[in-house]
């Protein structure tokens, strides 16, 4: 099946087996690979991505199910070569150590924060804990991600010195 | 040509500050690259049929049908690829001579031994069409009785290995003076004994095993990728089990999502598709799907254990006894047998205890293989004498702190030789120790406990303390050789300082995920005065690095890092005698500071190292006898382990009517000597401490009666997430290390090693005025509840699903036990 994806804001077309899942039209067919695969259960939330916004773990949406959305994934988190927010707090609080569950993270975190400014509420660690509970890491004992989401939240930032990267805004063909 | 600045002097020293880390940018971005990350064309997609019985013969096996199923390319049985091994899978640590390492091939050739067994494989061209062919191979099984339970296993009515005849893998023991222990036990005043199980855990990386082997275009030559630890040790052992050249294998582990030991092994896997590879002169690869991790991904823990404690009137323990029970699983792997061993030395804690002995006999069961996991023993020997301190304290009748006070090695005996024979280099307990309790605000608790007790009431406050020894930075080879352990304990650092000054390290420790890249980084800085942003550390592939023992038991820092810090030393030597020849002076007379070379009484020679750096390239005026290029090579091998240490300290709400635990509060002091980065130091800590205290809470490897794992996915495997955690608070001391020249020891061990027992022992803490004496891990709702009951004097019989059990794994605030009380090997 034909199925069309705006992903990272650049639109891509791909002829698909009806049951392929989302997070491998992204790794295999798009090239895609900084979307995790963890699980086989929807448990760990290593494949987290933004579908029209939202948070989803891409191991449980099927690619024809994305048809004629917009994805965004840890590769179109940076811009003009600067870390997105997000990436820069877990940078500067530790926030990773493997590394693996780390975009799954990002996403979901990042998600978590246009949420709670949308309702007009605020994070406090509470509700960055619950609000991170499908994704699961077994390095930080989450101590440090939940500083870096709550820095993020805050604006408690550096100045970014020294964290520059590549612009991944434009995906290869 | 310098590539920045010299950095000056101490103001400048980057080793000590929380230096953000290299390896984070490309992780954060998705430029990692996992090896299922790699593109590689023309790849065929391993798949592996695996046992659904726990113990079966195999009567035969139909492959013709996934054989026909499309894009499949090959099917092999066991008996397919008999030919291809030269030796069966490796097996590193023969504890003893007369020890059973029964045969155990990558695929099973008649028997399948525990769920999970390779039976078959399927090759194909795409990795759907490789698991959908699985399914299509019949295989006909004829079930044997399985084997869940260690004491069961020892009377040998179910063999598992025919060629053993018995499930008795060995009997080990620590040779120590068996009738001092026994006049200890004679002139006890006071006598405890704990018996404690150390449940099976699986250890979950987040990112599953995978393997992908291309053989070179040219040549017979062939290149191993893979999510492991130990990329030269692989090597070593791919080429002996295949019967290769080393020369022809290269292995190279890109980015590593996590190991905690369960990596630090030799897999099936790796040996299939490098032998499938190699016959078929294709790519082969194989991505590891969670449920198969927890089958095929060795265990930890899996003990059962009987200690005993000797005191006099006073409280102060004279003699410890020790009699394990080790569930190897179905089949030796890389060191499976060794794990008990490395804990036995770490049973008296950090007290001083004059008598000690250590028996432990390895069981072979229908489960699947147990090895190293995040502390590889030494969590379960920390456990065993921290839970028996807290016993002694109840039987002496003083509080659990003042207990451990009267037995603590005090700062003054260091270095301290204990019973076992081991030299402890340095420590400070009762300064850790003292810390943690003021941190915790232990009187307070106390306090509060006590008028707790005094309204009653059903949710109970407990308080818990554990103190620990880490014995880490493995090894010295001389002490790996008398245990009999089939490899070195060393390291290999180059150091090369590149004609523009810039920097390149080539090490042999191998990360996955504790940020060598910035630490060897910053001890360069340091040590030739360049910026760490100027210093590339190269590693983790066997043909830029190909000397090395790779990253296991927190051993990177104090074998790794101080090798980097040795090579140093050795260019810092030769840039002298160059600099000394260019600057006319004498080489006695140069001093460096900064990255830049003065002499000493002439103030106006200078020489930055960079500029050596040139002179060395271009060789146009070298002294005689000095060869081009700033590089050295050191292999360092550590004169003693190092022993980090410290004291935990926990506060848990147990509610009496819910069987549920809170830790509510959780305080670390841990003194892993000097620091490089204090921050990479904290997040090893974190992590270390939430996977104790999930052994302590959460998790278990289930197995029902039949050898099934009853969790065996994520969905039912209790990792915590982060609400289950709570906020840690740290705190340190720095004893340096008297025997490396950075004062380092190892961290990464040390949060599960100190965590379990503290938990435990709050949780028993809380319970204790109601009479709680046990708590089995993990100290579920369930578990909480069998407690309460056999206090009361109930047995917990007749235990319906009302009120005390819930759906497995349905609600990870309430964490279930439905399946526990059938399990097998822990009861």
């Amino acid at each position: 099946m034909l199925v069309t994806v705006t992903v990272n804001g650049v639109e891509r077309s791909a002829d698909v087996e009806p049951r392929l899942l989302l997070v491998h039209l992204l790794r295999e067919v798009l090239g895609l690979t900084g979307t995790n695969v963890g699980c086989d259960t929807t448990s760990c939330g290593a494949c987290t991505v933004h579908l029209d916004g939202q948070s989803v773990k891409s191991c449980t949406v099927l690619a024809v199910q994305a048809d004629g959305s917009s994805v965004t994934t840890i590769e179109g988190m940076a811009h003009d070569g600067e870390m997105h927010p997000m990436q820069q707090a877990f940078m500067e609080n530790h926030g990773l150590q493997c590394g693996y569950c780390t975009p799954g993270m990002v996403m979901a975190a990042s998600a978590l924060i246009s949420e709670v400014e949308a309702e007009g509420r605020t994070l406090d660690e509470a509700a960055v804990r619950e609000g991170l509970e499908g994704n699961l890491c077994r390095c930080t004992g989450y101590q440090n991600i939940v500083s870096a989401v709550l820095a993020c939240a805050r604006g408690e930032l550096g100045d970014g010195t020294g964290v520059q990267v590549r612009d991944r805004q434009e995906v290869p063909a | 040509m310098t590539a920045t600045e010299p950095r000056t002097d101490e103001a400048t020293k980057v080793t000590g500050t929380r230096l953000l880390r290299k390896e984070d940018p490309a992780l954060l971005t998705g430029e990692g690259r996992y090896t299922d990350d790699l593109q590689i064309p023309g790849a065929l997609h391993m798949s592996v049929v695996r046992s659904p019985f726990a113990h079966a013969r195999i009567t035969s096996i139909d492959t013709a049908d996934a054989l026909a199923s499309p894009g499949v390319v090959a099917v092999y049985t066991g008996a397919d690829l008999a030919d291809l091994w030269a030796d069966q899978m490796p097996m590193a640590w023969q504890v003893t001579e007369d020890m059973h390492n029964p045969p155990h091939f990558p695929v099973t050739q008649d028997t399948a031994r525990y769920v999970g067994d390779a039976v078959a494989v399927v090759l194909a061209e795409s990795s759907v069409a490789a698991r959908d062919a699985v399914d299509l191979v019949d295989v006909d099984y004829d079930p044997l009785p399985a084997v869940v339970d260690l004491e069961a296993a020892l009377t040998d009515e179910v063999v598992i290995h025919e060629s053993a005849g018995t499930n008795k893998a060995y009997t080990w023991d620590l040779e120590i003076d068996e009738a001092a222990v026994a006049k200890a036990f004679d002139e006890a005043a006071h006598t405890v004994t704990g018996h404690f199980v150390q449940q099976r855990l699986l250890p979950m990386p987040m990112e599953p095993r995978a393997v992908a082997c291309v053989p070179e275009p040219f040549g017979g030559g062939l290149t191993l990728y893979s999510a492991t630890q130990i990329p030269h040790i692989l090597k070593v052992m791919t080429a002996v089990t295949l019967g290769m050249s080393e020369a022809d294998i290269r292995v190279v582990a890109p980015s590593v999502g996590g190991g905690f030991g369960s990596k630090l092994e030799v897999y099936a896997e790796e040996m299939l598709c490098t032998a499938l590879a190699h016959k078929l002169r294709r790519p082969v690869r194989w991505l590891e799907e969670r449920s198969e991790n927890a089958q095929a991904t060795i265990h930890g823990r899996g003990q059962i254990q009987e200690i005993d404690l000797a005191a006099d009137a006073d409280g102060k323990v004279t003699g410890v006894r020790v009699r394990l029970l080790a569930d190897m699983g179905a089949y030796l792997q890389l060191i499976t047998p060794g794990i008990p061993l490395l804990g036995s030395f770490l049973y008296c804690g950090v007290y001083d205890i004059p008598a000690f002995s250590f028996t432990c006999t390895g069981v072979f069961t229908t489960m699947t293989p147990t090895d190293a996991y995040r502390g590889a023993g030494r969590p379960e020997a920390t456990y065993a004498i921290e839970r028996g301190m807290d016993l002694l304290a109840r039987e002496v009748g003083v509080d659990p702190a003042e207990i451990r006070r009267r037995n603590y090695i005090t700062h003054d005996q260091f270095p301290y030789t204990a019973v076992t024979g081991l030299e402890y280099d340095s420590g400070n307990h009762e300064s850790a120790a003292q810390i943690a309790l003021d941190m915790a605000g232990y009187d307070d608790l106390r306090a509060e406990q006590a008028k707790r007790r005094e309204e009653g009431g059903t949710r109970h406050l407990g308080i818990g303390m554990s103190s620990y020894f880490e014995m880490c930075g493995l090894a010295p080879s001389r002490v790996l050789a008398s245990l009999n352990y089939s490899a070195g304990g060393w390291e290999s650092a180059t150091v090369r300082m590149m004609p523009t000054g810039k920097v390149q390290v080539v090490s042999g420790a191998t990360p996955h995920g504790q940020g060598h890249e910035t630490s060897w980084s910053m001890i360069v800085a340091d040590k030739l005065g360049v910026s760490p942003d100027d210093v590339e550390v190269l590693h983790s592939d066997t043909n830029t690095s190909p000397h090395g023992m790779d990253t296991y038991g927190s051993r990177s820092l104090p074998v790794g890092g101080v090798a980097v810090a040795l090579a140093c030393d050795q260019v810092i030597d030769k840039a002298k005698q160059i600099a000394a020849h260019q600057m006319e002076a004498s080489a006695d007379d140069l001093e460096l500071s900064g990255g830049v070379f003065t002499v000493r009484g002439s103030p106006d020679k200078e020489m930055p190292m960079a500029a050596v750096a040139f002179e060395a390239f271009t060789a146009h005026d070298l002294p005689d006898g000095v060869e081009p290029n700033l590089t050295a090579q050191v292999t360092y091998d550590p004169p003693n382990f190092s022993w980090p240490f410290g004291t935990h300290v926990c506060a848990v709400e147990v509610d009496e009517e819910t069987g549920a635990v809170e830790v509510r509060d959780y305080v670390a002091v841990d003194d892993c000597g000097t620091q490089i980065n204090p921050m990479i130091v904290e997040g090893q800590v974190h992590g270390g401490i939430v996977q104790g205290l999930a052994q302590a809470l959460f998790e278990e490897a289930v197995y029902d009666a039949d050898g099934n794992l009853q969790a065996g996915s994520l969905a039912e495997y209790l990792v915590p997430a982060a609400p289950d955690v709570p906020p840690m608070r740290l705190g340190h001391s720095v004893t340096p290390s008297p025997t490396n020249s950075l004062g380092v020891k190892g961290v990464g061990e040390a949060g599960t090693i100190g965590a379990a027992s503290t938990v435990i022992n709050a949780v028993v803490d809380a319970l204790s005025h109601k009479g709680v004496t046990e708590m089995r891990m993990p100290a579920s709702p369930l578990h909480v509840w069998e407690a309460l009951q056999a206090a009361r004097g109930g047995d917990g019989e007749g235990l319906t699903a009302e009120g005390a059990t819930d759906t497995a794994g349905a609600d990870r605030d309430a964490p279930s036990d439905s399946l526990q009380a059938d399990q097998g090997g822990a009861s």
